[in-house]
């Protein structure tokens, strides 16, 4: 007997039983097309945001300063400075928080972010009507903003923003300037984005600290030059590297790859619990099948058949189940991640075929570890007894 | 052919040995047809399943076809059973699932056998019980004796040395039987060895040696004289002990 005539009779015990087969199939089915939609979505959202930063630009540095009063503080004398340089093209100090913006009667939550023009440039952000953020505001600390696409629609709605006044926690602000809509970036909505010079807030909250500076290095190459310059340059002043931290694009998207890689990770374990549960079906349903079919398997000891021949007739029945289950489960699993796709925009799955392979010889792997059992018991059954079975 | 001596068979329950089979001996000539026949827990079972190689015996040496099969592997004597014995059982037992074809090439599946050469041999076979023109058809849409009928095919399709017959007739109405039961004579005239288990004296009667069983242990060994051969056994019939063989 070979392997053919093995198939053919797994096959034919399939087929059978075909209700009680595609129900064993069925948690095998639902077992890989989730490890692979949920897997193929977690590494789709993943691509998309790295794609998003890497859309910014790589050559932006992040300083973060920590600490009390005003040792917790970048002075204005440090970030000119560093404007002076020729390797550092832009330079904005970031105060941000949220707060509720008012129009009349209309209320947004909006992401208020003290800044200066060099904001715009850092994050591509473009306007779309009115201008930015000049220096004569942020030398006069004068009330104006700029605002986003979503704030605009929202508060003045089918009215030109544009010298309108915007109420933020009751001080009034004059707009001057429309952001073009460019939906999110990693730290939020730019459409929600309300930007007004960053001196005006420091007197508002009658608060100088300015923790929070995005650098944008001229050329990206210079940026580890950049880097270890503003190092030494932070190191010196608070003489420990515990008040300050700096991130780069690179340093940004490896910390993000490895958390969602984790992620992933975690997501596809979950989903491969229920692809153990189908492999556990599918033996329970080959238990049956043995001991239904033990006076078959008399039958055929008798006529003589070894324990080989029983033993891969029961089991190719198990490895058919579980790599057919495997395969429409992949097909599933990829089209519902395309119909994710096609229904939410932002979320597009990434189906890597590693993952599929994963997916299908796990899949097949559990035919066989779940079938040995059963195959294993039909196939050293006494045929004397077996024969006797009714 | 078939050569059991000394044979015995013990079942351990608890403490006490169980003699289903006691000091058994017995050869069987190739062509011969052989009935055994006595009451249930005779040991007839347990003789048959000792002869078609299901089981071992606990003491003593069976011979089958020149090879002592008396202390044989699962595994091995599957080979046995598949290349020596042609069983027929009771009840059939047909795969369901199969056409009768497909049934009759079973025992060359479990052999390197061609699918072409299968199907050749198993239309042979077929053709042997008077049923080429059934090939196509599952056993349930078989009449019984048609059943047994494919069942005796599929004991000829590996072309065994001895065809065992476990109550061929037991679940058959009296026409059917009479069709197996001729069947199974016409295949003794063309040379097969047959062995009949069966409690049925009338039956037994048709062989031409009759085996008796009682409580384990062989208690006569016949030959039978016939109405059909009379002429030729008429001689041998009215000498003194003529029908005795052996003990």
């Amino acid at each position: 007997m070979n392997l053919l005539q093995a198939l053919k009779m797994g096959l034919s015990g399939i087929a059978a039983n075909k209700m009680r087969s595609v129900l064993t199939m069925l948690g095998i089915i639902i077992g890989v097309a989730a490890v692979i939609i949920l897997v193929s979505l977690t590494t789709g959202a993943t691509q998309s945001i790295t794609d998003r930063i890497s859309s910014m630009g790589s050559n932006l540095l992040m300083v973060n300063v920590f600490g009390r009063g005003n040792i917790g503080s970048l002075t204005e004398a440090e970030m000119n400075d560093w404007r002076e340089r020729e390797d550092i093209a832009y330079l904005a100090p970031i105060i941000n928080g949220n707060q509720e913006v008012k129009a009349g009667t209309e209320t947004i939550s909006a992401n208020i972010v003290g800044t200066v023009d060099d904001y715009l440039l850092m994050n591509s952000l473009t306007l779309s009507a009115g201008r930015s953020l000049a220096d004569m505001d942020i030398l006069g600390r004068t009330h104006v903003a700029v605002i986003g696409s979503e704030i605009a629609d929202t508060l003045y709605e089918g009215e030109d923003p544009l010298d309108k006044i915007l109420k933020v926690s009751g001080v009034n602000f004059k707009v001057v300037g429309l952001l073009e809509s460019s939906g999110s970036s990693m730290t939020g909505s730019n459409d929600t984005r309300v930007l007004i010079p960053y001196t005006t807030v420091q007197r508002l909250l009658q608060n100088a600290r300015i923790s929070q500076v995005t650098i944008g290095v001229a050329e990206a190459e210079q940026v580890p030059a950049v880097k270890s310059y503003l190092e030494s340059e932070l190191l010196s002043k608070y003489g420990s590297s515990d008040y300050f931290n700096i991130f780069d694009q690179t340093e940004l998207l490896s910390t993000l790859a490895e958390t969602t890689a984790l992620m992933a990770l975690l997501v596809g374990g979950i989903a491969g619990i229920s692809l153990l549960v189908g492999g556990i079906g599918i033996m329970n349903i080959m238990l049956v099948s043995v001991t239904e079919r033990t006076r078959e398997i008399g039958i055929r000891k008798a006529i003589g058949a070894k324990k080989r021949h029983i033993l891969s007739q029961f089991l190719v029945e198990s490895v058919v189940l579980s790599c057919t289950g495997g395969l429409i489960g992949i097909a599933a699993g990829i089209g519902i991640t395309r119909l994710v796709g096609m229904l939410v925009t932002d979320l597009n799955g990434l189906v890597s075929p590693s993952v599929v392979a994963i997916a299908f010889g796990f899949s097949a792997a559990i035919g066989i570890i779940f079938g040995v059992y059963p195959a294993n018991k039909a196939s050293s059954l006494n045929p004397i007894d077996a024969l006797r079975y009714q | 052919m078939l050569e059991m001596s000394n044979i015995s068979k013990i079942y351990q329950m608890g403490d006490e040995s169980l003699y289903a089979l006691q000091d058994v001996s017995l050869r069987v000539a190739e062509g011969e047809f052989v009935a055994i026949i006595g009451p249930s827990g005779s040991g007839k079972s347990t003789l048959m399943n000792l002869i078609g190689c299901l089981d071992v015996p606990s003491t003593g040496t069976y011979k089958l076809d020149g090879k002592d099969v008396s202390d044989l592997s699962g595994d091995q004597q599957a080979v046995i059973r598949n290349e020596k014995i042609g069983f027929i059982f009771q009840n059939f037992n047909l795969l369901t699932k199969l056409t009768a074809l497909e049934n009759v090439e079973l025992p060359l599946l479990y052999r390197n056998t061609s699918s072409d050469e299968r199907r050749r041999r198993a239309l042979d076979a077929l053709k042997q019980v008077g049923l080429s023109d059934r090939a196509g058809h599952k056993p349930m849409e078989l009449s019984g004796g048609q059943q047994q009928r494919v069942a005796i095919a599929r004991a000829l399709a590996g072309d065994p040395p001895i065809l065992l017959a476990d109550e061929p007739i037991g679940n058959l109405d009296s026409t059917s039987g009479k069709e197996v039961t001729d069947l199974m004579h016409s295949l003794h005239r063309q040379g097969h060895t047959i062995i009949l288990i069966t409690h049925n004296q009338e039956q037994a009667n048709e062989a031409s040696r009759k085996v008796s069983l009682y409580d384990g242990r062989i208690i006569s060994d016949q030959k039978v004289c016939h109405e059909s051969d009379a002429d030729t056994q008429a001689a041998s019939a009215s000498a003194p002990d003529g029908k005795r063989v052996s003990q």
